[in-house]
């Protein structure tokens, strides 16, 4: 009965505080019941929060006829799979060098690093780097390699300082007694004990992957190669881009017209955001953590 | 020297670990800083960056004598002060109230929830908006306005909405994460100073306005100082995705990097393109300059160097 008593200010903070929970999740909930809608009745009704004639239709669309969003979702799994994994592997060894303070030119190297964050070429020399002399034009190597998704200096400089503020030296010093290696110390002493960081960085390596669109933006004119979210790009603006692509073929297209494609690109939509949404709740912490450590400088 | 030989050499598996992400950084970083001299030249695919021919300061005066050069700048620049404006408020304000929160479950879904948004990427909240704004089957046009009898609005032809709908669709995505920064830097004030205003009788917001905003000031003008600095770039996927790139509402939508991308890769104009660039980075790091003298000035130990 204790629990009677409310807290005057904590019931202001609740009822605000739920307000903003439904100013974020409700923008989120029509793109959900839209894709769970008629589609005749979407053309009739427009979306809506609660559709007047539910449908799997879309999903069920999306099931049969699918082919090119399953290849856009593969491509999306596999550059986000080995993008996180070697992004992660690159970021945490520089960032552990640089968290060795008795390394002659670690000084140098720490500045290089913190100047990628104040100042770039721009996209124009950028772009023409990556297709005139890189050649990464259509290739699976513009998904993964511009735009510092794979190595940032921002998550080196935070690895650095996790490393600085929690790697016991005594640690290293012994293993080193001890005759361990460089490699040995980093892989099999520094890495086991470093894993909240570890899963924040990878977290931040792997959400820049999985959302990227602007490379496939800039780098990609085959379609074949598009990551979901360079389909889902496309298909807004072009709703011929996905009846054509989906039916793949002409005779396919006369098909067009039982296509819903009002509540398809809703679906795929909803797919796109499915995996966050699910493992995000059990990474909030590691990620509300990366983000409010503040010392992060040059 | 034979002593510090021996020593790079003992240490040399550390370089051999750094080289990748060095290398990786130096191409990407690095060679493109040679390029922004094509920004100085009659660009021509043929000849290449270093073989075209110089064209001095042209691409500057052509893009500085067109009025787009003074409607990317002002866009840029006033949309910014609205996000930091509106983001600070929120951010503090749900800070605040977070720090009320005293069960742990409720606080942890909460905190999810309104970090949700900034997960998302910028192609799906284009379909969100567009979910809200379609002219044929919106939610606007069709849940709202037709059912009161008004007659409905093309959205994405009228440019004297975005300037509401784009700060909307910001807070939207990033007021969750300057909330979080706050929250952490609410919770680490020391309980006693709150206890004493008790005992004091202080209601809660004289609480409020004497212990937590004057023990957070640092941190805001920290927050802001940071955001100033980047206050010449602005977040192409809003502005080119949300508004789905349409021509129709360039005068409130355009902005330095969408004008660069679309100089670029849909005019095909690489000379103007990157004067426009290279203004923004030269421009933009001046400010990230004067920002952290600023900083330095107000609070040495958060300059950024």
């Amino acid at each position: 009965m204790k629990r009677m008593k409310v807290n005057k200010s904590a019931l202001v903070a609740h009822i605000v505080l739920i307000c903003f929970v439904l100013f974020c999740t409700l923008p989120t909930l029509l793109l959900v019941t839209s894709s769970l809608s008629d589609n005749d009745s979407v053309f009739r009704n427009g979306y809506s929060f609660w559709p007047k004639e539910w449908s799997l239709g879309a999903y069920r669309y999306m099931a049969t006829q699918g082919q090119t969003i399953f290849r856009a979702y593969g491509i999306s799994i596999l550059t986000t799979f080995i993008g996180t994994i070697s992004g992660l592997m690159l970021t945490a060894m520089l960032g552990y060098t640089l968290s060795r303070n008795e390394l002659p030119g670690r000084k140098i190297i720490n500045f290089l690093v913190f100047f990628t964050l104040l100042f770039n070429g721009g996209m124009v020399p950028t772009y023409l780097l990556y297709v005139n002399t890189l050649h990464v034009k259509n290739t699976i190597f513009a998904l993964l390699l511009p735009n510092n998704i794979l190595v940032n200096g921002f998550n080196v400089l935070l690895v650095r300082t996790y490393f600085n503020n929690n790697t016991p030296k005594e640690l290293i010093e012994s293993a080193m007694v001890d005759g361990a290696k460089e490699f040995r110390i980093f892989f099999s002493i520094i890495m086991p004990i470093s894993k909240p960081i570890l899963a924040t960085v990878g977290l931040l390596i792997g959400i820049g992957y999985w959302n990227d669109w602007y490379n496939g933006l800039l780098y990609l004119t085959n379609t074949k190669l598009f990551s979901l979210q360079n389909y889902l790009n496309r298909i807004l603006l072009d709703i011929q881009f996905m009846t054509q692509s989906m039916a793949g073929s002409a005779e396919a297209a006369n098909a067009l017209g039982k296509m819903p494609t009002i509540t398809v690109r809703m679906a795929i939509a909803v797919i796109g955001i499915l995996p966050l949404m699910m493992i995000f709740p059990f990474f909030q912490s590691y990620f509300a953590r990366g983000m409010t450590v503040g010392a992060v400088k040059g | 020297m034979y002593k510090r030989l021996k020593k790079i050499k003992k240490l040399l598996p550390l370089y051999i670990m750094a080289l990748p992400a060095l290398v990786y950084l130096f191409i990407n970083n690095y060679l493109p800083l040679t390029g922004m001299v094509v920004a100085f030249k009659d660009f021509d695919y043929s000849k290449g960056i270093y073989g075209s021919d110089w064209a001095g300061f042209r691409n500057f005066l052509f893009l500085f004598k067109n009025s787009v050069a003074f409607i990317i700048t002002r866009n840029t620049i006033l949309y910014n002060v609205a996000f930091i404006i509106i983001n600070t408020f929120l951010g503090i304000l749900v800070a605040i109230l977070l720090s009320e929160v005293t069960s742990k479950k409720a606080l942890k879904v909460y905190q999810t929830v309104i970090l949700l948004p900034y997960l998302f990427s910028i192609v799906i909240i284009s379909y969100l908006v567009f979910a809200f704004l379609s002219t044929d089957v919106g939610f606007i046009n069709k849940g709202i306005l037709e059912p009161l009898g008004k007659s409905t609005i093309s959205w994405y032809n009228e440019s004297k909405y975005w300037p509401i709908i784009l700060p909307i669709v910001n807070t939207w995505k990033s007021f969750g994460f300057q909330a979080t920064i706050y929250y952490a830097n609410v919770i680490s004030i020391d309980k006693s100073y709150y206890e004493a205003a008790q005992l004091d009788g202080a209601s809660k917001l004289q609480q409020v306005r004497y212990i937590t905003l004057v023990l957070l000031k640092p941190v805001i003008i920290m927050m802001i100082l940071l955001a100033v600095g980047k206050i010449f770039y602005s977040d192409f996927g809003l502005f080119y995705q949300v508004t789905q790139n349409s021509g129709a509402i360039y005068s409130t939508t355009n902005t330095i990097d969408t004008y660069v991308y679309r100089t670029l890769i849909q005019t095909g104009d690489v000379g103007m393109s990157a004067a426009a660039g290279v203004y923004q980075s030269v421009v933009g790091f001046l400010i990230v300059l004067i920002t952290n003298l600023l900083l330095r000035k107000i609070s040495p130990e958060d300059s950024l160097f």
